[in-house]
């Protein structure tokens, strides 16, 4: 599998900009992201990177602005110009949203099973223990007993929850996965197999993820490319190990220099 | 013989803002070639921006001024000015950087770790594999550790992992940041021949070798940076 | 009849009630409310739910619709849970003989309007009757989606994965589909429908049904509708298609077979019997000569003597 071949964008981000009233969320960001390319947005909480995430992911219109995406069909489409079902097809089938807080993103109170089926069964797939077998084989790749399937996420851990939250939106093959501090308030052992399981399934699948995070060491494992954002606007773009080894805006070199060492 | 890599008038200095602003230079005016199948190494003292230079060509430093310029096919591209996915595509199959320490990825096992770039160039994973034990075996890793993740390995071990990770796949330009530092002279030996068997591929190099001997036995040139660094101090 | 004495003391031209309660511009509303229902299947409408003297629960969606189609000829049938004699079919019975003086019935034959809770009758209606369904919670998406923006959103998206891992958590939990009553169903090939809490023994009826099917929603405020002859599809999995209850014996009383049956307990040592639910069905059955196996025993001549008696009336 080669990645980064591709001369066309998945999703092109033009002067996004979001205004909570006289306050700015987030400013003129601009960016391609191109198949297979993982985006790190890193900045301190306020920074709007969560703001740009949701304008992104069409759960927030940008107060101006144009997102693009290239559609399964090879059409660039205007994001906000499509229509409502056009919108929810594409939320659960070509794309993945992965919360932080797992319950957002799962159904607590149907199984595990269920719960990695539902998209399967939201595009029309109407057979039991095909919907069941594909659930078992999604589990088992994100590490999680098969014995476990029939049980509600409520009796899952927080990692096995987040495990369990990735395979649900990557059942239906979606090509674009955005992340909202997916390990965050996790234990940093969990954190550890967590980022290992994204990290190859990202690969594997040749995804494209827009991930937010204020985890450098998160940024550095799992993204080609990072966007330091503060007080809403970019401060500085580039290659991840670029911006990391050799951090060249002030408040860049600060996010660099804080991170601990262990 | 042509030539692959091409650094013309490059300079780079660093701005440490956080120490109110003072301006490290670095290097400046740098200007070498290396052509296919040759191995130049990069001499002066620690501190004169050997490294530096390194990363530059592989893209992980910023590059100030000048050009550096990669021969790709029958393309020329430009690593100092190139967008991130540009560099992205070189580091995949023209670009390799053997470096001196092993960034480990939790949970992954050895031999994973050495097929990885071997298995991104698109051979099948089977293939990697037995490239990648190949590799282990004649560098002298036991294989009792091969399917371990090497975390936990001693630093001559994970050492030894890498330089299998760095030399598994081809790339027509390889940058080497002192791969034998610290290893015993059997392994030296094993480095010598992994480096004289890229050469014979025609791969171009770009080394930094702090011993002696394996310099001499490997160096078909050698560039002083003093110079560079002189020029940018002043 | 007992109420038919009764209600020729009430004066009717003297303006004690308006004719079925509801008031003229009320009943307008709700037709206006049926007709688009029956113009857009198996979509919930809303509407404007009057108070009415009796509480939710009791049927007032129902008894609204009713109410607004109700004319001076119709003959009017009441059911509670497949029985004219229990206390919901007896009050909404008393009701309207009250507050319309129309005839009312047990016989499902002779009726034009069938109000009902929770059943269908056995015998298949016609054309030229109607079925007004009484519907506690109209959203068949609730038991997984609680915000109704979000269910609105997903009726008109045709957004309905939620209701196969409704269909999903049954068999994974049950190994069958285990959901016996208000079983959904897909209307018209568009809107996915909650038929009320009938037994899912009833959802074959509801399909290309001769009669046409009114849903009232009185507390929820929704009323929604099937066109007579209208396709009614259960939703199923293809491996586990949908399957009404199947019963292993005949009815007690009448030996009816194929028909939905009640659990009677005749004693405190554990004797029981099933019998018809559907009583009018069971009792036109025994009056042609069926006789089901428990039939001469003193417990069921006990239970189908009473019903026996007022059939005769």
């Amino acid at each position: 599998m080669k990645a980064f071949q591709s001369e066309d964008p998945l999703l092109q981000v033009r002067n996004v900009t979001r205004y909570y009233g006289d306050r700015i969320g987030c400013a003129n960001v601009s960016f391609d992201l191109w198949p297979g390319e993982v985006l790190a947005i890193v900045g301190e909480s306020g920074s709007g990177k969560t703001t740009l995430l949701n304008c992104l992911s069409t759960r927030l219109a940008p107060t101006a602005g144009a997102i693009e995406y290239r559609m399964r069909d090879g059409a660039m489409r205007n994001l906000y110009q499509l229509s409502e079902a056009e919108r929810r097809l594409l939320m659960r089938t070509d794309w993945g949203f992965v919360h932080q807080n797992a319950a957002d993103g799962l159904r607590m109170n149907v199984s595990a099973g269920a719960n990695v089926g539902e998209r399967l069964m939201a595009v029309g797939e109407r057979h039991y223990g095909n919907i069941r077998a594909t659930a078992d084989d999604w589990l088992g790749r994100v590490e999680i007993e098969s014995d476990r399937i029939d049980d509600d996420p409520r009796s899952f851990s927080g990692g096995m929850r987040q495990r369990l939250q990735i395979a649900r939106n990557l059942v239906t093959q979606p090509r674009l996965v955005f992340m909202d501090e997916p390990t965050g308030g996790l234990d940093v052992s969990v954190q550890a197999r967590l980022l290992d399981l994204l990290r190859r399934l990202v690969a594997d699948l040749g995804l494209s993820v827009v991930i937010v995070t204020h985890d450098l060491a998160v940024a550095r494992l799992l993204s080609h490319r990072i966007m330091v954002m503060r007080h809403g606007n970019v401060i500085e773009t580039g290659l991840t190990d670029q911006v990391l080894d050799d951090p060249r805006e002030p408040y860049s070199q600060l996010l660099v220099s804080s991170i601990l060492q262990v | 013989m042509p030539v692959r890599l091409y650094l013309n008038n490059v300079g780079k200095s660093f701005t440490m803002h956080l120490q109110g602003g003072t301006v490290i230079p670095v290097v400046d005016r740098v200007e070498f070639s290396v052509d296919t199948g040759e191995c130049v190494v990069l001499g002066g003292p620690s501190g004169a921006g050997k490294s530096s230079i390194l990363k530059m060509i592989y893209g992980n430093y910023r590059c100030d001024k000048g050009q550096i310029l990669v021969t790709v096919g029958d393309r020329i591209v430009n690593v100092a000015d190139a967008e991130p996915r540009q560099i992205l595509r070189l580091r995949e199959d023209t670009i390799g950087y053997v470096s001196q320490f092993l960034r480990t990825i939790p949970r992954v096992s050895a031999e994973h770790v050495v097929a990885e770039p071997l298995i991104a160039q698109g051979a099948d994973e089977a293939e990697g594999l037995d490239r990648a034990r190949a590799l282990l075996a004649r560098l002298n890793v036991p294989e009792r550790l091969w399917t371990l993740p090497p975390a936990t390995f001693s630093g001559g071990e994970q050492q030894r992992v890498n330089i299998a990770r760095g030399f598994i796949a081809h790339y027509p330009i390889l940058l080497l940041d002192e791969p034998t530092a610290s290893l015993d002279a059997a392994n030296r030996a094993v480095v010598v021949r992994l480096v004289e068997e890229k050469k014979a591929q025609g791969v171009a190099m770009v080394g930094i070798l702090h011993d002696q001997d394996v310099r001499e036995e490997i160096a078909d040139r050698i560039v002083d940076v003093t110079n560079f660094s002189a020029e940018a101090a002043a | 009849m007992t109420g038919t004495a009764q209600l020729q003391t009430y004066d009717f031209a003297g303006g004690e009630y308006n004719f079925a309660y509801l008031d003229e511009q009320t009943k307008r509303m709700i037709r206006r409310a049926i007709l688009k229902g029956i113009a857009i299947p198996g979509y919930q409408v809303p509407f404007a739910s009057r108070e009415m003297p009796m509480p939710y629960g009791w049927g007032t969606g129902g008894v609204q619709v009713t109410a607004s189609i109700l004319g001076k000829d119709d003959c009017l049938k009441m059911i509670d849970q497949g029985s004219d004699d229990t206390t919901n079919a007896v009050s909404l019975r008393g009701f309207f003989e009250k507050t319309a003086g129309v005839r009312t019935t047990y016989e499902t034959s002779e009726a034009t309007i069938v109000q009902t809770r929770h059943r269908i009758p056995e015998k298949p209606l016609r054309e030229d009757q109607i079925i007004v369904f009484q519907v506690p919670i109209p959203e068949p998406l609730r038991f997984l989606e609680p915000r109704e923006t979000e269910t609105r959103k997903m009726h008109a998206l045709e957004d309905y994965g939620l209701m196969h891992v409704k269909l999903y958590e049954d068999i994974a939990k049950n190994g069958h589909i285990a959901t016996t009553y208000a079983y959904p169903v897909k209307v018209n090939g568009r809107y996915v429908m909650d038929p009320s809490p009938t037994p899912k023994f009833d959802n074959p009826k509801i399909d290309r049904m001769a009669a046409l099917q009114l849903y009232g929603a009185g507390r929820e405020k929704r009323i929604y509708a099937i066109p007579p002859y209208t396709d009614v599809k259960s939703l199923d999995f293809e491996d586990y298609p949908f399957e009404v209850q199947k019963f292993d014996m005949p009815c007690g009383l009448c030996g009816a077979e194929n028909v939905y049956l009640d659990e009677v307990i005749l004693d405190d040592k554990g004797g029981r019997m099933f019998v018809c639910s559907d009583s009018d069905y069971c009792e036109e059955r025994r009056a042609e000569g069926h006789t089901g196996p428990m039939a001469a025993d003193p417990a069921a001549v006990h239970i189908g003597g009473g019903k026996q008696e007022e059939t005769d009336r």
